[in-house]
């Protein structure tokens, strides 16, 4: 059987998407179709004391103008569908456009239908609208505080939920020999997915249909959402999104947006259609992190951690997004002590409600900033023991024969060898010579750090019994049919919503392998509820771990069928049939055989087929997972810090991550740089800022610093293998390994290589002015102990 | 976005432009490779009723040497600069300049004259026009008229270009012979813009600095040509010595809110751009000390 799971094969989807013959939202023209503009709030927060459309609704090529009070009463709240259990959740009403009150800039108030988008942002300006701005508040710690202002009335304390997980620790902290204490932010980010936003609607009304194209990582739960909020019976909804160009998180969310132009399209009886501009994508497409945490970790004069724990402020920002609640409490608060086996921890979560754009998932959710902490703390806590963080690190990473390990928290990591990894890296990475090298530099002046990251993530989400525990408001099983057609070509359908991670190419390695058929015979398709029975989508790194065991279940169904009607064919029993490579032979015989493509024909013809065995040829499975699954590995970055400029140079970055299986290692390499990218832009040049007045002032390409490729040295990629035992296909996931790694690995980096100045810690982003000062004030304070 | 609605001509003679311009200048805008106007237009920061496209005079192209000075149509393309081999042998700190603006697409399309008409402080190519003491060619309601580009930026996005007016092209003096050129940038790593860009010409008679010409763009609240730097170097040895006490001089005579770090970067840009020319001079001999 030649080996098509372990290949690098190129991505089938990149021709059409490279061609640009792909089929995005805003490539949908629809006859009579009309376009919508938002017209936003300026405002961080404020009343709204009047509006008036009669000035648009005279302007060129309007279709309609509507407001908050329009919609107030036809369409439902934004749902928010993850709550946490036991976490005094109140769920914030988030109208689709708001008609009292506007809780943060880009808040929608008024929506222009018109015949042209360009006619459409015309007549938005003539949308006379009145404020009286009210207190804002931005920062997550500061709406705590009494006084604060508040966003939701029903809410005085703007805690929209107050969640708590693990023991009493106070004792073993005061116990402790050693107690390393931190605050640390985790800066806010912009996602910026290369397509931004775009959603059409069209209602038929003569069958009382909706079809709603958008830009979705999970049109099934879309579709669920949107028929409780629009009233339109789900079996009469359909949604669609084909080619989704990136998301990183922010598409998982139902927007006020889509149900916008859902609503109007029934109102008009026409297309209506609404494309985000970049500036709309930063200002209302949802937000990550943006926590303000505080650390404790407690170990022994040894090097030995016993307990860590944190309080976290996490931002919410204005309304509770779809996932949002999920994100700093189950995704991370449970997972605190990474790669660790550290007996106690605690962790305890205040969601807070500001005058910013909603928060929710971002490439790693939540684990990110739950990997950012404790890695930093290990090296503060070796700081303070006066050790190497590497030996801190080998005496308490998890050990091979730990595993299955279950954590304080109670989650049961699933297969694991941290050791082999940093090892590996170690290899590719001579730490003793760089320690030489670092210090013969810093006699120079010349000042080089190094940083490590052990982690570990949890992701494959999940099994559907864990979705219902922690307050999911969804299953998290995925479905496949495999269905081959009379030639033995093969359609694959799947629940999982692929948007740019190349899928449509591993899974069809997986099907190739498992049937022994050829890629190009077979055809991925996913991304439209009327094709697909149901889904949960992609998102937590579970495509390929759920989505992609569903399809494998789904094989074993159709081999299962083809056996079967191969040996009715041979005329021998199935026991005697063997098959290999697309081809069933009799055991023995190998001359005396049929081919899959026969096999399939047969099927259909269904002329002469074994007894009880039903015409065609498909299998359909829905697999729900056993666990999650963890991914981890040991990432080493080398950076050199210039005290002139307080400019970072990222010399090399070693990246060694065991995401279980591979099927494709082109695709995981371009997985793992992509995240790696994201993660590292975090610690040196991403954050969003807004100011007193709640304005985002980080809103475009100018000011908020994505990171370039030229920014970046070749990064040293490097693998162990260790299948995960809760799905058949043994894979882990690979999409958020790289963001979530990278970004403590690079602030231990540069920190190390401040160590002669006595700076221990700086937030992020750690951009060239932030350290040039630190260096100086540090300077100012005591000279250099070198 | 969108731009609010506008009306197009595209002008084939310079004539026809300055004459739709004037009949109506408050309402004109000139088009040139539209990298900073459309932006503007999109964000609906700039809403001009009609703008008159400049691109297809041929007048208004390419770089022509003419005796002791290059002449260059203010509609040459950042690429065209980059690629004329009359820039190469006469000015290649134009080019060098150039070569670092934006990406591909903006060098194809963005023009030089653009550039200097839109007047961003934070450009590139104010710098250079400054050491290399760049000349003006204005097509106006009085005809044509020469002024030097020191002088031309009134405030940040602001010339005393008149509303009727039309930058037709530069010229600018060919370097002495042998003279050595760096620009120095430090992108701001979202917009690629200079947070400082430092162009420097320098050339050498002995082991000394001859004349030297220093432009500095991007950190000020306007793009200047630092004198006091440009006299203090002339006639010494470019050592370490004069490299430091030359670093803080520049700053000394720029125009901004004082900020600690932008004085640093200043200094330290400074002192880096001296040393790449220190060490192009001692390739050719000319410098003893690196
Ligand atoms: C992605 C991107 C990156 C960029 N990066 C950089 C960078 O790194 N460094 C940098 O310096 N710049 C950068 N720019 C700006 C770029 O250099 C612009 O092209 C340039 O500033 C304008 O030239 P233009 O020909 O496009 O002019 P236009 O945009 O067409 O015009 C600009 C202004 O000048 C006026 N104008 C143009 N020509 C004339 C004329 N002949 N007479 C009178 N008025 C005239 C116009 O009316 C308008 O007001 C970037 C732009 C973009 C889009």
């Amino acid at each position: 059987m030649t080996q098509v799971i372990g290949q690098a094969l190129q991505r089938h989807e990149d021709i059409r998407l490279i061609r640009g013959q792909g089929q995005y939202t805003d490539d949908m023209k629809l006859p009579g179709m009309v376009y919508a503009h938002i017209v936003r709030s300026p405002y961080a927060h404020a009343k709204i004391t009047a509006i008036d459309t009669s000035r648009a609704k005279k302007m060129p090529g309007v279709v309609a103008v509507f407001s908050g009070q329009d919609l107030k009463d036809e369409v439902g709240l934004i749902p928010t569908a993850w709550i946490p259990p036991d976490a005094d959740m109140k769920v914030t009403p988030h109208p689709a456009l708001a008609y009292d009150e506007v809780r943060y800039q880009g808040d929608g108030v008024a929506v222009v239908i018109a015949e042209s988008p360009y006619l459409a942002q015309d007549a938005a300006l003539a949308v006379d609208i009145k404020y009286e701005p009210l207190k804002v508040v931005t920062d997550p710690f500061e709406a705590k505080a009494e006084g604060a202002p508040g966003v939701h009335t029903e809410i005085p304390d703007n805690v929209a939920f107050h969640w708590q997980a693990g023991e009493n620790l106070d004792d073993i902290f005061q116990k402790a020999e050693v107690v390393v204490k931190h605050h640390f932010r985790q800066q806010r980010l912009i996602p910026n997915a290369m397509e931004p936003r775009s959603a059409l609607a069209q209602y038929n009304a003569a069958k009382g249909e909706l079809t709603l194209w958008a830009t979705t990582q999970n049109p099934h739960i879309h579709r669920l959402l949107m028929s409780g909020l629009l009233g339109i019976p789900e079996h009469k909804l359909r949604v669609i999104a084909i080619d989704v160009g990136g998301a990183f998180g922010s598409k998982i969310a139902c927007y006020p947006d889509e149900v916008i132009v859902s609503w109007a399209s029934k109102k008009l009886n026409r297309p209506v259609k609404w494309t985000e501009t970049r500036q709309e994508n930063f200002q209302v497409t949802t937000h990550g992190r943006d926590h303000v945490q505080e650390v404790e970790l407690a170990g022994t004069r040894g090097g030995e951690i016993q307990a860590i724990r944190v309080k976290t402020y996490a931002n919410m920002g204005a309304y509770l997004s779809t996932a949002a609640p999920g994100v700093p409490t189950i995704l991370f608060g449970l997972i605190i002590n990474g790669a660790y086996k550290i007996p106690h921890a605690s962790s305890e979560v205040f969601g807070m409600l500001t005058h910013t754009t909603p928060v929710d998932a971002y490439r790693g959710a939540g684990r990110p900033e739950a990997t950012f902490l404790v890695e930093r703390m290990v090296d503060l806590y070796a700081q303070a023991l006066q050790m190497d963080p590497l030996e801190v690190r080998q005496k308490n990473l998890i050990r091979h024969e730990d595993f299955p390990f279950t954590n304080a928290f109670g989650l049961q990591y699933d297969s694991g060898n941290y050791q082999e990894t940093l090892s590996k890296a170690l290899e590719i990475f001579d730490y003793p010579k760089f320690r030489r090298e670092q210090e013969n530099l810093r006699k120079q002046g010349k000042y080089i750090g190094v940083g490590l990251s052990t982690y570990v993530e949890m992701c494959g989400l999940g099994p559907s019994e864990v979705a219902g525990a922690v307050g999911f408001q969804g299953g998290l099983w995925e479905s496949a049919t495999v269905r081959v057609h009379p030639t033995g070509k093969v359609s694959v359908y799947t629940g999982a919503s692929p948007h740019g991670q190349g899928e449509e190419t591993t899974f069809a390695q997986i099907v190739s392998q498992e049937l022994g058929i050829a890629v190009d015979d077979i055809e991925v398709i996913h991304g439209d509820t009327q094709q697909i029975a149901m889904g949960w989508g992609t998102y937590g790194s579970r495509t390929t771990a759920v989505g992609g065991a569903a399809i494998h279940m789904a094989n074993e169904k159709v081999l299962e069928k083809a056996r079967k009607i191969a040996a009715h064919k041979l005329e021998v029993n199935e026991e005697d049939v063997s098959y290999d490579s697309g081809t069933f032979s009799v055991r023995g015989l190998p001359s005396k055989s049929v081919t899959f493509q026969e096999v399939a024909l047969d099927a259909y013809l269904a002329w002469s087929l074994p007894p009880g065995i039903e015409p065609a040829l498909e299998g359909t499975a829905f697999y729900n997972p056993k666990n999650f699954t963890y991914p981890f590995g040991a990432h080493i970055a080398v950076v050199s810090v210039d005290p002139d400029t307080g400019d970072t140079t990222l010399l090399r970055y070693v990246a060694v991550d065991d995401v279980g299986r591979i099927i494709n290692p082109m695709i995981v390499e371009g997985q793992i740089h992509g995240g790696l990218v994201q993660g590292i832009g975090q610690a040196l040049w991403e954050g969003a800022e807004f100011d007193e007045q709640g304005q985002l002032i980080t809103g475009s390409l100018l000011d908020y610093a994505l990171p370039k490729a030229r920014f970046f040295p070749k990064f040293e990629t490097a693998h162990t293998e260790t299948p995960s035992p809760h799905n058949p296909l043994g894979v882990k996931g690979v999409g958020e390994t790289g963001a979530i790694a990278s970004t403590p690995c690079i602030v231990n980096a540069v920190m190390d290589a401040l160590k002669p100045f006595g700076i221990d810690d700086l937030s992020m982003p750690l951009t060239p002015p932030k350290v040039w000062q630190a260096i100086r004030q540090a300077q100012g304070k005591e000279s250099l102990h070198s | 976005m969108y731009t609010a609605p506008f009306e197009y001509r595209r002008a084939d003679t310079v004539d026809q432009a300055v004459k739709w311009l004037q009949d109506d200048p408050d309402n004109s805008k000139i088009l040139a490779g539209g990298h900073s106007l459309l932006p503007l237009m999109k964000l609906v920061l700039a809403q001009p009723p009609v703008l008159i496209d400049i691109g297809r005079i041929q007048a208004l192209k390419g770089v022509r040497s003419e005796g002791d000075h290059l002449e260059i149509g203010s509609y040459t393309t950042y690429q065209e600069l980059v690629k004329s081999p009359e820039v190469d042998a006469f000015c290649p700190l134009l080019a060098l300049s150039a070569k670092t603006v934006g990406d591909v697409q903006v060098r194809n399309r963005g023009t030089i004259g653009g550039s200097l008409c839109h007047a961003d402080p934070q450009a590139d190519m104010p710098a250079a026009m400054l050491a290399l003491d760049a000349t003006l060619v204005i097509e106006g309601p009085q005809g044509t008229r020469t002024e030097p580009y020191d002088g031309f930026l009134m405030a940040p996005f602001i010339t005393n270009l008149g509303a009727g007016d039309i930058l037709t092209g530069l010229r600018i003096p060919k370097l002495p012979q042998g003279a050595h050129c760096v620009y120095l940038k430090r992108p701001h790593p979202a917009s690629g813009y200079p947070l400082v860009g430092l162009a420097i010409w320098m050339t050498f008679e002995g082991q000394r600095i001859g004349n030297c010409h220093v432009g500095v763009s991007g950190i000020a609240d306007l793009p200047f040509r630092a004198r006091h730097l440009e006299d203090f170097l002339k006639g010494r040895v470019l050592d370490d010595k004069t490299i430091k006490e030359a670093g803080p001089l520049a700053g000394d005579e720029a125009s901004w809110e004082k900020d600690e770090y932008k004085e640093n970067l200043l200094k330290v840009y400074v002192m880096r751009a001296l040393s790449q020319l220190g060490e192009l001079a001692a390739a050719k001999g000319q410098n003893a000390k690196s």
